[in-house]
């Protein structure tokens, strides 16, 4: 089998068991393995996003948790008001009215951040992006009326208007939800692969390599790298939006600065050369988070040993490692 | 405006400050010259403080405490050094990252495994326990010890820094790293020596705020990042820049937290003011942290010939 | 190729493993914290209850039952989500546990949306006592209010006028605060909501010295967990001893005090506090589970161990109602409703938002015959206390 239908074969494996394993636990009785895969696809879809900026544009951005908790607000809050009253303007439990709140917020967020943050290289970009999540961080933190540090509870699932009538596409059934989860999945891989290969992928990965070389044949990486960014964002705040569906809770600690950096680990464990990188990184993680938690309260300590191991050992993640096999 | 306060509470910023310069001068060498991001530097905070605190309650003296806080570190940052941070100098500093984040991982379950979850406090001799005044300011005692240690420190820093041989060659390594190479040094002996000095130092700081603070796990975790918004400000690799800085983000950090509340409350509800305060003072760092990258990338006070 | 078949093969053993299955009839969750600093409260509480499993002989209501305690890391989301897997994993028959209010809030639905019973054994904000009262809830603590209000009045009685307050930021401690001030009928001089969570505040330097100059008659506290050990430390080493008297709530109890003792922080021996319980309250059951607790482990008990302790007596006593047999959730909650137990805090009653409704004592740091510090009751302040917000509760 050659490289590149072994790669084919094992991203189809990689999508078919995604579609079998939770059905097939839930066939079981093991309900709460669905949910399990449910946090595991909308962590993948994350990731995906910013191996986008890690990967592609060789961004570093260790603030990439803020655009989860921004989407996750722009459910909750809504949802809080439609619940509670107050701010008529804002309060509906229609998802596509979360979602277009999901994708401006987070979009001009990441416009404005990222020109700021593009302006500077290597750690520099690395801590101006975390001094960004960290700003909304505290912001959620002081809005006491949706709980500061507590978190908010979301009552219910948003509705998508026209198709639950329609086709009784009603989310706040679990599987129905799984199934949403790994649509958006399909199609975040679609787009991202998308643009890695296309004119604008080149463009970043060239300047990866060589940002003078980019320069002097006259273009300006600049703007390619800001619409990154911003697509990067627009993503990540849709995990966030389907976070905040999945889990009926949102609180501040999903901006915290160690879930960006476990992202960052999503995308290292699962190796930063593949498009499904991402998604092997964030099935390891939630995973070995669940079965280490099960067998150890100090299940800390194995997980920073493999932290410290993959770092150290294992370069290029678990794709590398397959890829490696193969190149010997 | 009372002004016994507004003393008070600037000697709460300096001790902040102070603190923070301890955590920073090993962050910013390590990170200057070695190009190293270094998260796991909190465990080493944390680790002094638990060393000391296990000391002191087991040989009831606080100097004894200390010392053995001190060797203890020094000795665990040698060999965390030579086993796993010696292998990260030449990786990206993402590697750097998430290594040093599974470093903090393992010391905190190490740490709970060891003395267990409770937290530890540290007695202090009586000498260190009262009240001193100064001039119509009474304050506890013990502060001012710390704020005198840091200030020994610092000038003992400067010294090392600016007048002995380590100190030419760490001030070659900060702003130009081949230039070490070229001159035949050990690179090595000086990587260690600098790692260890720096984890002291963040050891020193962590049993120093114990006996206030109790010796918590995950005491570093808080600080840190705080730290590597210090030495941002003020410049990778810059002893100086550090301790400008470190000041600068504690006395802003401990004005914003005494007194933003009621400068809010002149334009808005004091509910609202009391509740916004802690989270716009919070944010008042990093704030002024993007300001300073965008304004000056290379910090406040950037080593030069970099 | 073949390490990618390894590796699916290993990622569906990884999901086979916990299939395990358990041999006991009846499943109770207990959810509290185990990790990071706030698991000094969460193996207290943890001991309890394997204090009353063994007195219980493993048994209730003629079945076997054991109980499958959960690490919520002192995050709400982290409490969420092991809830979750207790209910949907494990299929427990009821969950019990639950120290702080913010992982209360977040997670009480997860139980009561499959219509299974939640047990608190020590938060009670506000909004489960009023308007969001469940039917399927109930506590074994107090509501968050209670204890302040009791504050409030024991204030009166030592006749303060003046007091700052100071309490972490989240939702305990502005019940907390907002307790005192519904009983309390002096003046607030000030008061600071200081930083929560993983990363909270615990120099409380600049905070001490507003309570200072503030020139109040008492300074009234609420620090749960280690914070409280750390705020003690400064209010002696600030010289506020006898300067600006101490009043605490939830802040001072068996778990600080053995490390207070030993860091000599004889400043605060006397200083009074406000609760529902202490180890010398004189009750039979009281004083048994005391000395068994003593003899167990070595040293006094904490209120949320009592708590606890109280909340697996609860549950034994509904299933002796019913005969082990938890199937029908509305008889578990008539059977709970009865509170059919000896309770270490004598007789009391579930009010209609299954809260409890009792005494509430002044208690005071003392010196018992070994020398150990604890606590001790001085006097009742609150006779036969229901919370405020019970009126809110439609049930």
């Amino acid at each position: 089998m050659d490289s590149t239908n072994a790669r084919r074969f094992g991203s189809g494996l990689v999508l078919v068991l995604l579609l079998t394993v939770p059905f097939l636990m839930l066939y079981l009785g093991k309900a709460f393995w669905l949910d399990i895969f449910t946090r595991l696809v909308i962590l993948a879809i994350a990731a995906s996003s910013l191996s986008l900026l890690l990967s592609v544009a060789g961004l570093p951005s260790f603030g990439h948790a803020a655009y989860l908790g921004l989407g996750a607000y722009a459910v909750g809050i809504p949802v809080y008001f439609a619940t509670y009253g107050g701010a008529d303007w804002l309060a509906s439990y229609n998802g596509w009215w979360h979602l277009v709140l999901t994708i401006s917020v987070c979009g001009l967020f990441a416009l404005v951040t990222g020109a700021i943050s593009l302006r500077t290289r290597g750690v520099h970009f690395i801590m101006i992006t975390m001094a960004f999540s960290q700003m909304i961080f505290y912001l959620l933190v002081s809005l006491e009326e949706f709980g500061g540090d507590d978190g908010l509870s979301v009552d219910l699932r948003s509705e998508f208007l026209g198709l639950d009538k329609r086709f009784g596409f009603n989310i706040e059934e679990p599987w129905i939800f799984y199934l949403l989860c790994y649509g958006v999945l399909l199609v975040v891989l679609f787009i991202v692969s998308r643009l890695r290969h296309s004119h604008f992928g080149r463009v970043l990965a060239a300047a990866k390599q060589n940002e003078t070389r980019v320069r002097a044949l006259g273009v300006n990486p600049y703007g390619y790298r800001l619409f990154a960014f911003v697509i990067a964002g627009i993503i990540g705040g849709v995990a966030g939006f389907l976070y905040a569906n999945f889990s009926y809770f949102v609180s501040p600690g999903m901006v915290e600065w160690t879930r960006s950096g476990e992202l960052m680990f999503m995308i290292i464990l699962g190796g930063a050369s593949s498009i499904f990188g991402p998604v092997v990184g964030a099935a390891c993680f939630v995973l070995l988070e669940h079965v280490l938690s099960r067998i150890t309260l100090f299940w800390h300590l194995p997980f920073g040993l493999l932290l410290l191991g993959v770092v150290l050992f294992g370069r290029g993640g678990v794709i590398g490692l397959l890829k490696r096999e193969r190149d010997t | 405006m009372d002004w016994t306060l507004v003393l008070t509470q600037a000697l709460n910023g300096l001790q902040l400050g102070i603190l923070l310069f301890l955590l920073c001068a090993g962050l910013t060498l390590t990170f200057g010259i070695m190009d190293l991001i270094n998260l796991s530097h909190a465990s080493f905070y944390m680790i002094g403080a638990f060393l000391c605190a296990g000391a002191t309650l087991h040989f009831d003296s606080f100097l004894v405490g200390v010392l053995i806080g001190l060797a203890g570190t020094a000795v665990l940052a040698f060999i965390v050094e030579k086993s796993i941070i010696s292998k990260l100098y030449k990786r990206d500093h993402l590697d750097q990252l998430l290594a040093t984040f599974g470093l903090i991982l393992i010391a905190d379950t190490g740490v709970h495994l060891v003395w267990g979850p409770a937290g530890m406090a540290i007695p202090l001799p009586d000498v260190l326990q009262g009240q001193t005044s100064v001039g119509s300011l009474v304050v506890p005692t013990y502060r001012l010890v710390i704020i005198g240690t840091g200030f020994l420190i610092a000038i003992g820093l400067y010294w090392l820094v600016n007048k002995t041989r380590t100190g030419m060659l760490i001030r070659a390594g900060a702003s130009n790293r081949q230039m070490l190479n070229t001159l035949g040094v050990n690179v090595q002996v000086l990587f260690s020596a600098v790692f260890i000095i720096g984890a002291v130092l963040a050891g020193l700081g962590g049993l120093l705020i114990a006996p206030i603070t109790e010796a918590s796990i995950g005491m570093g975790n808080d600080i840190i990042i705080t730290a590597f918004v210090v030495i941002i400000i003020g410049g990778i690799g810059s002893i100086k820049g550090a301790f400008v800085a470190a000041m600068l983000i504690g006395f802003i950090d401990t004005f914003g937290r005494a007194f933003l509340d009621t400068i809010f409350a002149l334009f808005m509800s004091v509910d609202v003011a009391e509740t916004a305060a802690p989270a716009v003072s919070a944010i008042l760092v990093y704030v002024l942290m993007a300001i300073i990258l965008v304004w000056r990338p290379q910090g406040l006070f950037p080593p030069k010939l970099r | 190729m073949k390490k990618t078949i390894a590796l699916s093969a290993a990622l569906t053993c990884a999901c086979a493993l916990p299939l395990a299955a358990n041999a006991a009839d009846i499943k109770i969750g207990f959810v509290t914290t185990l990790t990071t600093g706030g698991a000094v409260i969460g193996n207290d509480m943890r001991d309890a209850v394997n204090l009353a499993v063994e007195q219980l002989d493993s048994k209730m209501g003629g079945k076997s039952f054991e109980i499958l305690f959960e690490d919520d890391g002192f995050k709400p989301e982290i409490g969420k989500q092991v809830t979750e897997k207790l209910i949907k994993e494990d299929n427990v028959d009821i969950v019990a546990g639950y120290i702080w209010s913010n992982v209360l809030m977040a997670s009480y639905k997860s139980v009561t949306r499959a219509d299974k019973v939640i047990i608190s054994a020590n938060a009670g904000p506000s909004a489960i006592a009023g308007k969001l009262c469940n039917e399927n809830f109930f506590s074994t603590s107090w509501q968050n209010n209670q204890t302040p209000m009791a504050m409030g009045e024991l204030l009166n009685a030592r006749g303060v006028k003046s007091l700052y307050m100071m309490a972490p930021n989240y939702a305990a401690g502005k019940d907390m605060v907002a307790g005192v001030e519904r009983s309390f009928k002096g003046e607030f001089v000030g008061k600071d909501l200081t930083k929560w969570g993983a990363d909270a505040q615990l120099d409380f330097s600049a905070e001490l010295a507003k309570a200072k100059a503030s020139g109040a008659d008492g300074l009234a506290v609420f620090y749960p967990g280690k914070a409280g050990g750390a705020f003690i430390q400064q209010y002696q080493q600030a010289g506020l001893n006898g300067v600006l008297p101490l009043y605490t709530i939830f802040t001072i109890d068996s778990l600080s005090l053995p490390k207070l003792q030993e860091a000599n922080m004889d400043g605060i021996v006397g200083s009074e506090m406000s609760s529902f319980w202490a180890p010398d309250l004189d009750v039979p059951a009281n004083k048994a589970f005391v000395a068994a607790f003593k003899e167990k482990y070595g040293r006094y008990p904490s209120h949320y161990g009592a708590q606890s302790y109280d909340a697996i007596n609860l549950i034994a006593s509904a299933a002796d109602a019913l005969g082990g047999d938890f199937s029908d959730t509305a008889k578990v909650r008539e059977a709970l409703k009865k509170a059919d137990f000896d309770s270490i805090r004598g007789d009391f009653e579930f009010g209609n938002n299954h809260m409890p409704i009792q005494n509430f004592y002044a208690r005071k740091i003392v010196a018992d015959e070994n020398g150990d510090w604890t606590t001790s009751i001085t006097k009742t302040v609150l006779e036969n206390h229901q919370d405020v917000f019970a009126a809110e509760c439609k049930l």
